[in-house]
């Protein structure tokens, strides 16, 4: 369990990223002025309702969508400095997805899943299972990478997302209501996972509605028509934590 | 109130002393809520007034074999009847309590100059955090973690009690993202209403004249407020 004062360099950073659909009278305003940084060994939530610019954050942060204006620099690099190729690159090496509905392909086994992408990126297909299986393990599947999605539990097929997610070099995972799928106990096994993988040395941008889950992150950042309009700040040591309960409430 | 039904359940299990009872409360409520040995024994002496408890005759032992200075207290047959009682009665709701945050937000939407946006962003905020504080709670580890042995049984208690905690704070933030969607809707509408009217300041009794000094209440301005 990494302190604040242990969390790793800048892995990816927004500076006033705005982001505008359509021109003129139609002109909508996705995101404005967004600064955002998440470093290795954190994990930042997104919390905001439909509309506030949440996906959209999502997409600039991954690469998949480029502000109107602003920069990100993810792993070091600035995405706008990059040609398409190099972006699609590094996005493929740096970057992972978590989906609420887990988006795993059926006909291929939970190690095939975790590791085609590695394979995509060149990777030998023997040092891609490799990869795939330590990631499994990781996750706390090390037995299950040759079951296939529909062998395997809700729960269970979102670790292998993460586990996807997070394979071979990877270190920044982005995920989209990870829970959303998920009852509240399953949902919370998943978070635990994320939370520890994260602190082995990733970084995570977590969008949830669901504040129980948003509160797994160091740090919630709340959108407001894609403006960041406040942030819990980051979490203090846990030693201080419990001088701080509340006392006894009436009921006992 | 529920002191003493904690005591009477913990007391239908083996005679105890107070020392140990308080001990026992503590350790299977996961520490949350700290008994002080004087609460003990004053619920103690109302359980012996009320029939409930009696203290074991001299030559009697507890499980821990306490000296014969240290009194032990066990449940009479009524104290065992109250005791069952306890597990097969829901709990009450009670009144509805005199929820500061229900009244500030009652007030804040019918007040002049409030940015009600801000009161709930804030309090949304605040919550977020205790409730990222008692999520690392349940991370670091219960009882069994800080005494450096394992039982299951006691962390199972333990982040129980913690959930409900953060199950109470996730209902504050979700009546809160409630309360903004309804307030957003409010202000949108009265700004419709008003526009209608040709631009006349709204009066209705949601508060949109009220709220507003006169010079604000046009349409524009009106629909703007609230929440950003």
């Amino acid at each position: 369990m990494s302190a604040p004062s242990g969390l790793g360099p800048v892995l990816l950073r927004l500076v006033d990223v705005s982001r505008t659909h359509g021109h003129g009278p139609t002109e909508v305003h996705a995101l404005r002025g967004v600064d955002l940084s998440v470093r290795v060994g954190e994990l930042v939530a997104v919390m905001g309702p439909s509309g506030s610019g949440k996906s959209t954050l999502l997409n600039i942060a991954g690469g998949l969508d480029t502000p109107s204006t602003g920069s990100v620099t993810l792993a070091g690099s600035e995405l706008a400095a990059m040609d398409t190729k190099g972006r699609a690159r590094l996005r493929r090496r740096s970057v992972g997805y978590v989906f609420q509905d887990f988006n795993l392909i059926p006909a291929l086994t939970a190690a095939e899943n975790v590791a085609l992408p590695r394979e995509l990126d060149g990777v030998g297909a023997r040092a891609a299972r490799v990869e795939a299986l330590a990631a499994l393990a990781d996750v706390g599947l090390a037995d299950l990478g040759d079951r296939f999605p529909d062998e395997l539990s809700g729960g269970q097929q979102q670790r292998v997302a993460i586990a996807r997610a997070l394979a071979g070099p990877r270190r920044l995972v982005l995920a989209d209501e990870p829970t959303g799928a998920l009852d509240s106990v399953t949902g919370e096994d998943v978070m635990r996972v994320l939370r520890t993988r994260v602190d082995a040395g990733a970084a995570g941008l977590l969008v949830t509605h669901e504040a129980r889950f948003a509160a797994w992150a160091d740090r919630t950042v709340f959108l407001r028509d894609g403006v960041v309009v406040d942030s819990t700040g980051s979490r203090p040591d846990p030693s201080s934590l419990l001088v701080s309960q509340p006392g006894p409430g009436e009921r006992w | 109130m529920s002191v003493r039904n904690g005591l009477l359940a913990l007391l239908a299990e083996q005679p105890m002393h107070g020392y140990h009872l308080r001990q026992e409360f503590e350790r299977r409520t996961g520490g949350t809520w700290p008994l002080n040995i004087g609460q003990v024994y004053t619920t103690l002496h109302r359980l012996v007034r009320d029939g409930l408890a009696e203290p074991v005759p001299q030559g009697g032992t507890g499980v821990d074999g306490a000296g014969a200075d240290v009194e032990l207290f066990r449940l009479t047959d009524a104290g065992r009847t109250e005791a069952r009682a306890w597990w097969a009665t829901p709990v009450g709701r009670g009144a509805p309590a005199r929820d500061e945050l229900a009244i500030k937000l009652a007030l804040a939407v019918t007040a002049a100059g409030v940015d009600v946006g801000a009161v709930l962003q804030a309090q949304r905020t605040e919550t977020m955090r205790a409730l990222r504080d008692y999520t690392r709670l349940k991370v670091t580890g219960g009882p069994s973690a800080e005494h450096g042995g394992a039982n299951p049984d006691a962390d199972l208690a333990w982040s129980l009690v913690l959930d409900s905690l953060v199950f109470a704070a996730e209902a504050e933030v979700r009546w809160l993202d409630h309360v903004e969607a309804r307030v957003t809707r409010a202000a949108r509408e009265r700004a419709d209403r008003a526009a209608a009217r040709g631009g006349e300041p709204a009066g209705d009794p949601f508060g949109g004249g009220l709220a507003q000094p006169v010079e604000d209440a046009g349409p524009a301005h009106d629909a703007g407020r609230g929440v950003r």
